[in-house]
């Protein structure tokens, strides 16, 4: 399975992607190992989403490769799946359903059960006390995306994929996700963040890529 | 992978079948014209009139090649749309796409003639006809095929959106045909059917066949034509057309 | 992978009862098409026994196509398709459970009301009865044919008219075996055959369709 690399990686060789006519990067090559977190940057159109979705394995990229312990994720879908957290710009969260209702079907989707009262656990961990059984629909938008954010801490996967995960937050909500993600990496996890407020998110282990061609 | 798979896959490039494709569409394109005047004087001028159906009966010479090629085009598009998803090659879409007309103007044309024989035979423009019906629904699936084709700002999404829609669609397609017969025979069909004539003359049968591969090198001509201009507008950014367009080739 | 196929279809199943009015509008559609027909047609019951299956199907062809639209838009809107399309098992059967939530509030009901249409048309029990199984056969069938074409349409401009360009073709043998059903009890020929070609068609169909709808699926979200 590991095909001899003594701990796992996630590996980016040569990749390019194009949208209609616009090559929007092209390759691009890098790795990132456990305990290391990689900071996207890059102006707006430059790319950065559609990274991060071909390295969720969403987007089919033009060419170049994105291996995970030297494996093409793309031949393994649902194992590469299993341990990857991606949180795009949309929630993923049903307005119809309250904020148990929603994390306790992703979890089950995402293979593991979580229990009615450890939900409610949770959610009060990430500051929706009183909000738990509301529809998610009458939520702010800074609650939505902690209803989003509360899978990081369920989620048993390695590598976070997180895509602008600080938008819409206010300052207590920074903080606690900028702990959650330190305790991650801490933890031996890979995380890949864009963001555009410049939030110290820590550490010596912190890696930057800037996409597009920065004049500056 | 056998290293013979290489020198094949070279030809998957866009860039290089481009030329390719040129020295096969005009080749593709005088055999046609051969082909098909010759068809075209034996069913006017050699083939004998039928005891039966009376001179009328000659369309059937642009029909059912015109039938049999719509059919076949479908299924050679979900052969190159298989090998677009499998392999990940552009070109396969290309070609697919670029067959796309010819294989929906054939279905019309088989429509059409059938239509026109339709009105001195049964004495009406269109009928219910199993054949007919089931080619109706072949014309459908290519307008369904080419609208979803268009409606793709980007062009790779709409090659795999299309190449899925093209399997999907060539598996039903025996199924249509299969149900539409059923239901025919239900509903009392036309005793006589366009293109199964019991006493088929040989020159008939030989004049069909000169037509059929008439066609055939027909749509292989304005298919590669097609192609060249897919490929140039979808290339339009790379470096061989670019120094082509400013070589004024 | 059968808990997640539950919690799909559990999922769904309260979205939709929680939004209701979508249900009654797909229902309210079918019965306003059918009762035009006797309206552009005459109230003649010789001739209205005579097309009733036909519209019937038809009908129920076109309201579960209108219904399509909503399978997946929602769940593209707000991210859930990307996190489904991410979950570490495979797709298929993921989206068997979300075509079986849409069968059971956009088909289901059609067939629960079709017996009322068919006394509209004055069909006889035997017809009745053979309306229902067809439909109970067929309308799974249309949901899984059409979610084939919900998939590849999904976010796109055109997405409703085209949606009807790609499907309705693919929908010819379900209407004729189904309608067929009908008009073969109703003239003393049996309709069992018939019923068995629209079962025979919805097993091949709930095997190959979900490959399909996953593969669109993921070029949706491309």
């Amino acid at each position: 399975m590991h095909n001899g690399h003594s701990e796992p990686n996630l590996k980016i060789a040569g990749l390019s992607c194009v949208r209609g006519d616009r090559v929007l990067f092209s390759d691009l090559s890098f790795s990132l190992a456990t305990g290391e977190l990689l900071h996207l940057k890059g102006r707006n159109g430059s790319g950065k989403t559609t990274l991060l979705r071909a390295l969720a394995g969403l987007m089919l990229p033009e060419s170049g490769e994105i291996l995970w312990c030297g494996e093409d994720i793309r031949r393994m879908r649902e194992e590469y799946s299993r341990h990857l957290l991606y949180l795009g710009h949309l929630n993923g969260i049903k307005g119809d359903l309250s904020a148990v209702e929603n994390l306790r079907v992703s979890a089950i989707l995402n293979g593991h059960r979580l229990s009615e009262s450890r939900a409610w656990e949770v959610l009060g961990e990430i500051g929706l006390q009183g909000h738990e059984d509301l529809p998610s629909k009458h939520l702010s938008q800074g609650q939505k995306r902690r209803v989003a954010l509360a899978r990081l801490l369920i989620s048993p996967a390695r590598i976070w994929i997180l895509d602008e995960p600080f938008t819409a937050l206010d300052v207590a909500a920074v903080e606690l996700l900028q702990a959650v993600i330190s305790r991650h990496i801490e933890h031996q996890g890979i995380a890949i963040v864009t963001t555009h407020q410049e939030v110290a998110i820590l550490s010596e282990h912190t890696r930057t890529l800037s996409l597009g061609h920065d004049h500056a | 992978m056998a290293s013979g798979f290489v020198n094949w896959f070279k030809f998957s490039s866009p860039a290089t079948f481009y030329p390719v494709a040129r020295t096969i569409g005009r080749s593709a394109a005088v055999i046609a014209v051969i082909l098909i005047a010759i068809g075209l004087y034996m069913s006017f001028f050699v083939a004998p009139t039928d005891y039966k159906q009376g001179e009328g009966y000659r369309i059937i010479f642009v029909h059912v090649p015109a039938s049999w090629m719509s059919m076949f085009i479908y299924v050679v598009m979900a052969i190159w749309a298989a090998l677009g998803l499998i392999f990940n090659t552009r070109l396969s879409a290309m070609m697919a796409q670029s067959l796309a007309p010819t294989g929906a103007i054939f279905a019309f044309l088989s429509l059409w003639t059938g239509s026109f024989w339709g009105k001195p035979m049964w004495g009406t423009w269109w009928v219910w006809d199993a054949r007919i019906t089931s080619e109706l629904l072949l014309f459908f699936l290519y307008l369904g095929y080419m609208a979803l084709r268009s409606a793709f700002d980007d062009p790779r999404r709409g090659d795999r959106a299309s190449a899925i829609l093209l399997l999907v669609g060539v598996v039903n397609v025996p199924i249509i045909y299969y149900s539409v017969q059923w239901w025919n025979t239900l509903h009392q069909g036309a005793t006589i059917k366009l293109g199964e004539e019991s006493t088929m003359d040989d020159t008939m049968l030989i004049a069909m066949l000169i037509m059929t591969l008439g066609f055939w090198a027909y749509s292989i001509a304005v298919a590669m034509m097609r192609l060249r201009n897919v490929i140039l507008e979808r290339e339009r950014s790379a470096g061989w057309v670019r120094q082509m367009a400013g070589e004024g080739l | 992978m059968l808990e997640s196929l539950y919690w799909v279809i559990r999922r769904d199943l309260t979205i939709a009862l929680r939004r209701r009015s979508d249900i009654f509008t797909t229902l309210i559609f079918f019965m306003i098409v059918v009762s035009l027909f006797p309206l552009g047609i005459g109230p003649e019951p010789d001739t209205l026994r005579l097309i009733a299956p036909g519209v019937v199907w038809v009908g129920a062809l076109l309201a579960s196509m209108l219904a399509l639209e909503q399978l997946f838009s929602a769940d593209h809107r707000d991210g859930t398709l990307e996190q489904m399309l991410l979950t570490p098992q495979p797709l298929a059967p993921l989206v068997i459970g979300k075509v079986v939530a849409h069968w059971l509030v956009s088909g289901l009901p059609l067939v629960l009301i079709s017996p009322l249409l068919g006394l509209q048309y004055d069909l006889p029990w035997e017809g009745l009865r053979a309306l229902i199984i067809s439909l109970l056969l067929g309308t799974p069938t249309l949901s899984l044919i059409g979610a084939i074409g919900a998939a590849l349409t999904l976010g796109l401009r055109s997405g409703g008219v085209l949606l009807a360009l790609l499907v309705l073709p693919l929908y010819v043998p379900v209407l004729i075996f189904g309608a067929g059903a009908v008009e073969a009890t109703l003239s003393g020929l049996g309709g069992d055959a018939h019923l068995r070609m629209l079962a025979a068609i919805l097993v091949a169909s709930l095997v190959l369709a979900p490959l399909a709808i996953a593969a669109a699926l993921r070029v949706a979200t491309d």
